[in-house]
This record gives C-alpha cells, sequence and structure tokens, in this order.
C-alpha cells in the first residue's frame, strides 16, 4: 500500500491504495464517485474515461501510481450541475438512453472541444470511435457535439 | 371512453392477448404518508401511482425497471396526462417490486406501454375525478361545470380556481369513483408531445443511477469464477493462499440452485457452482481472480425440473464440448431433412413440381453475446431479519420467488430496489448473479456488491441462439409466387414464427422446425427469434422478388393485397393493412423510386412485438470501405407517447441491429468462447453507423404499442438487400462485414 495525493475536480484527495490499483478503482471504489464507468477493463469501450490535464485517458488502465501531480477531472468534475456546454448539448438532444456509457461519451467529447473546437464530421467520428454504446445513440452523440462546438 | 373501476381493485384480472397478463391494482386508502415529505409538506397518497403535496407537486411512480427504453419518462407521462397534471411540476419516481400495488414490473416483449396504457391511465383519470368531485364540494358547484388543466381547477360560471395541492387533503377523503371518463385522444396534451428523459441531468452529471453505482457502509466486493467451457463443471479450487492476499476476506464455492428446485422459465443459468472471491475493493479482488487456482471437469449430462409458465419439463442438458463448426454442419444437415411441420396450407409439392422458376437459399446467424455496457452486478444483503437485494434486473418478480426458494425466505422477508439498468435487451432477465450474490452475503456475513468482468459476463453463456433456415419458393408462368417453403431451426433454439407473413399471403406454404440440445445456454435477445426470422426471411423475399421480377416494395403489397382479400389459413398473425400501411410509407420517404436509380437501396419489413416496421437502407462502397448513407424507417406503434422518445429508441435499434449484422458473432472452440472481452468482440462504433437515420410514424389514434424491438429485427434484412445491390453479393451468412468488399 502507498499513499497518494491526487488532484480531483480541483480537490487533493490522499489515497492509500496499491500502486497498480487503476484510477477508475480509486475513483470508484476509494472516492465514492462512481459517475466513471467500468465497463471492459482494458481501454476498448471507453466507459471510464477520465482527463488528465483535460486530455481523455482510459481510467480502468491507468495505474494510480503514474497520475503524480496531474490534474484529474471526472464527470462529476465536469460540471456539478449540468452546467458545461457539452452536458448541456447532451440534454438538449436527449441522447441518452440506458446512459450508461455516456459518461465517458461526455468525457471524451469534451476533450475533444479542448484541443479542436471546431472538429469536422470525420473527425467527432474518429475521436468518439474510442466509445461503444450498445443502445446504439451515435447519431445524437454526433449532432451534441456539433451543438456543444457551436455554443463554445 | 368509459370506464368502470373497482372500489378495492380496479382492472382486476383483466386477460390480455398475447401475455395472458393479469392487472390487479389495489387501491391504497388516501391517507397522508408520514416521513415522506418533500421540502416542507407531506405528500398525500391517492393510490399507487400518484401522491401530491399541498403545494402542488405531483408525484408519480414509475412502475417498471428503467433499462433505456424510456419508460420512466412515457409510464408517467400517461399517468400525468389523464390526471391533467402540470409536467413541469410532476416528481418521478422509481417504484421499488411492490406485487402488491403493481403487477407486470418487468422490461420484456416490449409490453410496457401497451399493457400499462389503461391501468396508467385509469390511475390518473381517477384522481383527477377525485380531485374534481372535492372542489365541487368546496364551492358547492356541479362536478360537471368543472374544468381541469395544468393541475388547476376550475369554475368557469364563478371564476374560481384551485390548485390540486390545494384539494388534495379533501379529495383524499372521497370514495374512489366505481366509473370515470378516460379522454379521447384529442384531448391528450402530454402524450403525443416530445418530453425529455427525466433522468437526463443525472445521467449527464454521473449521479449513481445504476446497480454497479450502489454503495452501503461496511460492503464488500465479489467476484466469481465460473467454468471457462461449456460443457465444464468445477472440480476443485486452492482458495488457502489466496485468503491470505491482502485486502481478501473468503474464497469459497456457491451453489446456485438446489437439485430439486423446479426452474421457471427465467431460471437459465449455465453453471449452477462457481468461486466466489470476497474482499475489501475491486482491485484486490480482481488480482485474487487471478490467483485462485482451479480445476474443472467435463461434466455428465443432467436434468432439472422446469415450469416455464405452467409448462411443466424435465430439461435434460447434454454433456459434451461444442465446437461451432460441427453445429453448423449438424444445422444445414437438419434443415434438408423433413422436421415437425408447424403450419401447412395447400399442397406444396405439387405446386413446386409445377413451378416455372424456384428459388432456394439458405441463411445463418452465429451466437450473439448480449454485451450490456454495465457488466452483470448486484447488491445484497442477507441478515436473518430480512433480505435487502438491490440492483439491475428485467424480471424482479421471478427473481425473487426463485431468491426466496434458494433461502429458504419468505418473500415477504425480501426488498427489491429497483436500479437503472445500464443495459438489459433479454440479458438481464436471467437474475443467476442476483442470487449469487444474496448466497456470498449470506455466507460472509455482510452486504456484498457481486460484479462480473466484462470476461466473466460475455462468457457465462445465455446467449442469442444460432440460427439456420432453408427457404424455398415457386413461380409459376406468371410469376406468381405459388408456394413457400421454410425448414428452420436453432441450436438450441428454433426461430420459427410460422403464421406470420408471408404466411396467409400463399394458397401452397408449408414450416418444419428443429431444435438441437445444446449446453450452450441461451436466452432472450433484443426481439426473440424475430431478430433472425425477419433476417433470413426478408432477405429471402428480396430474391424472390427479383426472380419474379418485380419491385421488392410492390412484390410484398401485392401478397398483403391478397393476405387481406383473400387470406389463406385463419391463424395469421398480423394485419394486412398496417404492415402495408408502413411499407407505404417508407416508400414515399425514401423516395423510394428514385432511390432505385440513384442509390443501392435495400428494403424490409416486419411485424413483432405487436408493432409494424418498413426500414430502406442505402449503402455505397467508398474507396473499398462500407458506408451506409441512410436509414429510412416507417413505423406503426399506434399513438406515439412521446415521438422525441421513441425516435431515439428506433434510431437506436437500427444501429445496434446493423452493428450485430456487421460485427456480431460469438463462436465455440471445444465449448470455450472465443471472444471474451471488446478487444476481439467487435461492436459497432460512432465511425461505423448510419450517416443519417430517418424516423417516420404512421399517424392513427390505435392505442399504443412497444418500441423497444420491433425496429431491430427488419434491419438485418434490409441491410443484406441493399448490400447486394451495393456489392452484387447475396448475404447469406451473418455476420456480413467479413464477406463486404
Amino acid at each position: 500500500m502507498a499513499k497518494f495525493n491526487l488532484k480531483v475536480n480541483g480537490e487533493t484527495r490522499r489515497v492509500d491504495v496499491e500502486d497498480d490499483t487503476p484510477v477508475l478503482w480509486v475513483l470508484r471504489d476509494q472516492l465514492n464517485m462512481p459517475g466513471t464507468k467500468f465497463g471492459c477493463g482494458m481501454a476498448q469501450c471507453g466507459a471510464c474515461t477520465i482527463h488528465l490535464n483535460g486530455v481523455a485517458v482510459r481510467s480502468c488502465v491507468l495505474p494510480v501510481s503514474s497520475v503524480g501531480a496531474q490534474e484529474i477531472t471526472t464527470i462529476e468534475g465536469l460540471s456539478e450541475n449540468g452546467e458545461h456546454p457539452v452536458q448541456k448539448a447532451w440534454l438538449e438532444h436527449d441522447v441518452a438512453q440506458c446512459g450508461y456509457c455516456q459518461s465517458g461519451q461526455i468525457m471524451s467529447a469534451s476533450s475533444l472541444l479542448y484541443t479542436n473546437p471546431k472538429p469536422s464530421d470525420e473527425e467527432i467520428e474518429a475521436h468518439m470511435s474510442g466509445n461503444i454504446c450498445r443502445c446504439g445513440t451515435y447519431l445524437r452523440i454526433k449532432e451534441a457535439v456539433k451543438s456543444a462546438s457551436k455554443s463554445l | 371512453m368509459k370506464t368502470s373501476v373497482n372500489r378495492r381493485s380496479f382492472l382486476k384480472a383483466t386477460a390480455l392477448a398475447g401475455g395472458g397478463v393479469l392487472f390487479n391494482i389495489s387501491w391504497l386508502s388516501a391517507t397522508p404518508v408520514k416521513n415522506q415529505s418533500n421540502g416542507q409538506q407531506e405528500f398525500i397518497e391517492f393510490n399507487a401511482f400518484i401522491k401530491i403535496t399541498p403545494d402542488n407537486v405531483i408525484q408519480i411512480m414509475s412502475p417498471n425497471p428503467e433499462g433505456g427504453q424510456g419508460v420512466k419518462t412515457s409510464m408517467p407521462m400517461i399517468v400525468a396526462d389523464e390526471l391533467d397534471a402540470d409536467w413541469a411540476q410532476v416528481l418521478v419516481k422509481q417504484a421499488d417490486l411492490d406485487t402488491e400495488h403493481f403487477t407486470r414490473q418487468f422490461i420484456g416483449g416490449s409490453q410496457a406501454i401497451r399493457q400499462g396504457w389503461k391501468v396508467l391511465r385509469t390511475a390518473g383519470a381517477v384522481v383527477r375525478e377525485m380531485l374534481k368531485t372535492a372542489a365541487a364540494k368546496k364551492w358547492n358547484v356541479a362536478v360537471s361545470e368543472l374544468s381541469t388543466s395544468k393541475g388547476v381547477i376550475t369554475h368557469k360560471k364563478t371564476g374560481k380556481t384551485s390548485t390540486y395541492g390545494e384539494l388534495a387533503a379533501l379529495a383524499a377523503s372521497i370514495p374512489v369513483p366505481e366509473n370515470v371518463s378516460l379522454k379521447s385522444v384529442d384531448e391528450f396534451t402530454i402524450i403525443g408531445t416530445s418530453v425529455k428523459n427525466v433522468e437526463g441531468k443525472n445521467i449527464v452529471t454521473g449521479k449513481p443511477l445504476f446497480g454497479i453505482d450502489t454503495y452501503k457502509e461496511g460492503m464488500r466486493i465479489a467476484m466469481i469464477i465460473h467454468p471457462p467451457a461449456f460443457g465444464m463443471k468445477l472440480k476443485s479450487f486452492e482458495g488457502a493462499a489466496v485468503k491470505k492476499m491482502k485486502g481478501i476476506i473468503d474464497v469459497f464455492k456457491i451453489k446456485i440452485f438446489n437439485d430439486d428446485y423446479e426452474r421457471t422459465f427465467f431460471d437459465t443459468l449455465t453453471f449452477n457452482e462457481v468461486v466466489a472471491i470476497v474482499g475489501e475493493n475491486t482491485w484486490a479482488v480482481m488480482k485474487a481472480k487471478k490467483a485462485v487456482k482451479v480445476e474443472w471437469e467435463p461434466f455428465e449430462s443432467y436434468s432439472f425440473k422446469r415450469d416455464a409458465f405452467g409448462r411443466k419439463s424435465v430439461v435434460t442438458v447434454p454433456s459434451g464440448l461444442e465446437s461451432t463448426k460441427v453445429s453448423q454442419e449438424k444445422m444445414e444437415k437438419l434443415a434438408s431433412s423433413p422436421a415437425e411441420v408447424k403450419r401447412k396450407d395447400g399442397d406444396i409439392q405439387a405446386a413446386f413440381s409445377t413451378a416455372t422458376k424456384t428459388v432456394e437459399s439458405s441463411y445463418f446467424a452465429p451466437f450473439l453475446a448480449h454485451n450490456c455496457m454495465e457488466p452483470m452486478n448486484f447488491f445484497a444483503h442477507v441478515t436473518d431479519e430480512k433480505v435487502e437485494m438491490v440492483g439491475p434486473l428485467q424480471k424482479p418478480e421471478l427473481t425473487e420467488l426463485a431468491l426466496s426458494a434458494r433461502l429458504g425466505v419468505p418473500v415477504e422477508k425480501i426488498d427489491f430496489k429497483m436500479t437503472r439498468l445500464g443495459g438489459g435487451y433479454g440479458r438481464r432477465s436471467y437474475a443467476h448473479w442476483a442470487i449469487e450474490a444474496a448466497l456470498i452475503s449470506q455466507k460472509v456475513n455482510a452486504p456484498v456488491k457481486l460484479v462480473y468482468t466484462r470476461e466473466d459476463d460475455m462468457t457465462a453463456g445465455i446467449y442469442r441462439s444460432t440460427y439456420f433456415t432453408k427457404y424455398r419458393a415457386a413461380l409459376d408462368e406468371n410469376n406468381e409466387l405459388t408456394a413457400f417453403h421454410l425448414n428452420t431451426g436453432g441450436n438450441p433454439e428454433s426461430p420459427l414464427y410460422e403464421n406470420r407473413f408471408p404466411a396467409g399471403a400463399i394458397d401452397n406454404y408449408l414450416a418444419e422446425d428443429w431444435e438441437i440440445p445444446s449446453n450452450i445456454t441461451t436466452g432472450s435477445f433484443r426481439a426473440p427469434r424475430s431478430n433472425f426470422h425477419a433476417a433470413a426471411e426478408q432477405a429471402f423475399l428480396d430474391e424472390v422478388a427479383e426472380a419474379a421480377g418485380k419491385d421488392p416494395i410492390e412484390f410484398r403489397l401485392d401478397l398483403l393485397k391478397k393476405a387481406k382479400e383473400k387470406p389463406v389459413g385463419t391463424n395469421n398473425d398480423y394485419e394486412p393493412e398496417r404492415l402495408a400501411g408502413v411499407l407505404k410509407l417508407v416508400k414515399e420517404k425514401s423516395n423510394w423510386e428514385e432511390l432505385k436509380k440513384n442509390g443501392n437501396p435495400g428494403v424490409s419489413a416486419y411485424f413483432c412485438h405487436n408493432t409494424y416496421a418498413a426500414i430502406v437502407i442505402d449503402t455505397v462502397l467508398e474507396k473499398g470501405e462500407l458506408v451506409i448513407k441512410n436509414v429510412v424507417s416507417a413505423i406503426d406503434c399506434g399513438i406515439v407517447v412521446n415521438p422525441d422518445g421513441a425516435k431515439n429508441l428506433a434510431e437506436g435499434g437500427i444501429v445496434d441491429a446493423i452493428g450485430n449484422a456487421l460485427f456480431g458473432e460469438l463462436t465455440f472452440d471445444k465449448g470455450i468462447p472465443q471472444k471474451s472481452n471488446f478487444d476481439k468482440y467487435r461492436m459497432i462504433r460512432m465511425n461505423e453507423a448510419p450517416k443519417n437515420i430517418e424516423v417516420h410514424f404512421v399517424k392513427n389514434n390505435i392505442d399504443p404499442t412497444g418500441m423497444g424491438e420491433p425496429t431491430f429485427p427488419p434491419v438485418f434484412g434490409a441491410l443484406a438487400n441493399s448490400l447486394y445491390k451495393t456489392t452484387g453479393k447475396r448475404f447469406y451468412k451473418q455476420p456480413f462485414m467479413d464477406q463486404i468488399g
């Protein structure tokens, strides 16, 4: 076990966990922040997407020991009240069906827009293709990303 | 529309076509409910669905589990409309499993809206009537002079108004009326408008809505290890060393069903004995899971008792380690031999012997895994006093009965709370994992959350069956379809629906089927059986239309005309006019005639789960890559309760079906599933989804039917038919992707 001071959503959180614990399980089990979802455990589905210094990463394969002083942002920290333009666009397009993958979709989409505020359809598709939605809400996700892009 | 209400339990024992499900909604006496305040004010409870505060907040219970089909929004909309509530003041709450006050708290068969329609409307209408009666009493006026709108009652003559909240206490003391009037369709104010998902904000802000998000003080995390192959069982395990690992509490074996237990239809499970690992946190358990040494052995054939909705049988599970190649060969062979005749009209042999042309094709589909994005999980806390269960499941009532039998605890002591489901699609109808969670909690004497890894989830069975159908059609010298023969079956389940179109439209028709026993477990998968039956049949009809030199839409419409005017047989399970209706609508909306010249359209139409759907898909190859340019759908589900929600479901069903048609496949080698995670099991992704989807609804005033499943089955055929135009090849074998280009 080792102690880590993690910067999560602007706050310093102290956790005592094994070095190799994926950030996903630190968030879910230690910090009681279940917004970040477990989907596959091998960075294939994107349900666990968080931001590390604003860049989308898969938290299920990110050992806590590798984070250091980098800023972690989770869905809970994007905006607690759903005020982030991407969250608002998701509500405008009523994207979700079961909703399980949407935290990860939103974190991927917001990361895209930080680096590329006006992505083309192809760029959206390429960036978002790491996130699986079995309900099949991809068209609404794409439209929501475009709406959010316009509002930025 | 008048409906009569029994004082104590209304809509009791209404037998319904298709399911035979009974409604039995008992009414609670209208008393203020303590400790359930909304802010400062107490709720006054009218019935199992409706509570109102004096400041006019209206709480509506959503009875059924929510798995993305939108019922947590649409079912309360129906109640609110008949109540004439202001939707902005409605709070929706998920009901727990409560067999005393609700029935059919199920997800399955796209039936929630269809079977809930009358109950939900009456629940709202009764309370509106009670509120009006209270106002009439208070103001000393006639009930007939009162009107309601958006949670307010108005007496036009005197100009008096009152909110529902102000009248709630008085109204709650009024006897439940014996008869209430339900609105006519043109009086609806909420039904037919697009209402946003009531959980939308909670979803986009990552609130704990799902079973896997459950957290309780002192909670332990559990995982299971199940056999690596179908046909294998647990022989022994060595857990002592693992128990010493950091954060690990216990490692033990559990047996899910007792040997003499009579299993219900939804008690399917693959592995009755598994190893459980319990620890303090998920990561510790995940690591320990890999360290447990387990030995497996092939099992001998065994039997269990089964009661499938009253049909009692003894099910024998065969031994052996199945390989896909072998089972496919078996299926091909069976489809060429006479099988059990399920429907026979006329004389197909005579028609084939005089045919001018015959068409013969065979279709295949593999096993599919459900791959709900939320892996299977459940929370359980079993104590001597009670059993507390929290999690996502589709058939809570049946799971409760199974659990009661297993623990020897009466259902009264078991409490099921329903969380949102991170996808169901049939998989969460089979809740062996809930029983596993309870047994683990009982053993470690602590609250436990059982979580399956993705690998556990994908390799635990209960798949969509693998299917095979051989079709033959005969055409006469006028290119009229004179005979139609299908020989179909599956491993282990036959997909046949012998009374569906084109049965009833052809003089000489033969449907026969067979099943291959297997120890690979299967179960409901979005539009069970229909998903293959439609896929094969709609692709075959396209071939037959081509052989007849007819446009595939006109060919179907001609058959439907015959089915309407001169139906063959009496047991035809569709309304020809409504099926023709969606075909005509999709023809118009897709600009079919133009598209035939400029694009590569494939068409399909199907009726299942009480809803009619027609699909046109246009595909193209761009630099050798498949692009799905457009999908146009036309749907007849009667009244559309929540149009944008229904549109979302249709879009999702189409994307999901395209994904499964192109990529979905699970194969086996000596009983071992050949894929266990998304690195190998390919799911459709955004870049592969259609570029555009149009959803059009037939406008009518027919009572609404469901949307969760019906758009899914016809997509496979429409895609195959479009791919034929694009590539020049017919697509007989799912998944299609490897055969394109």
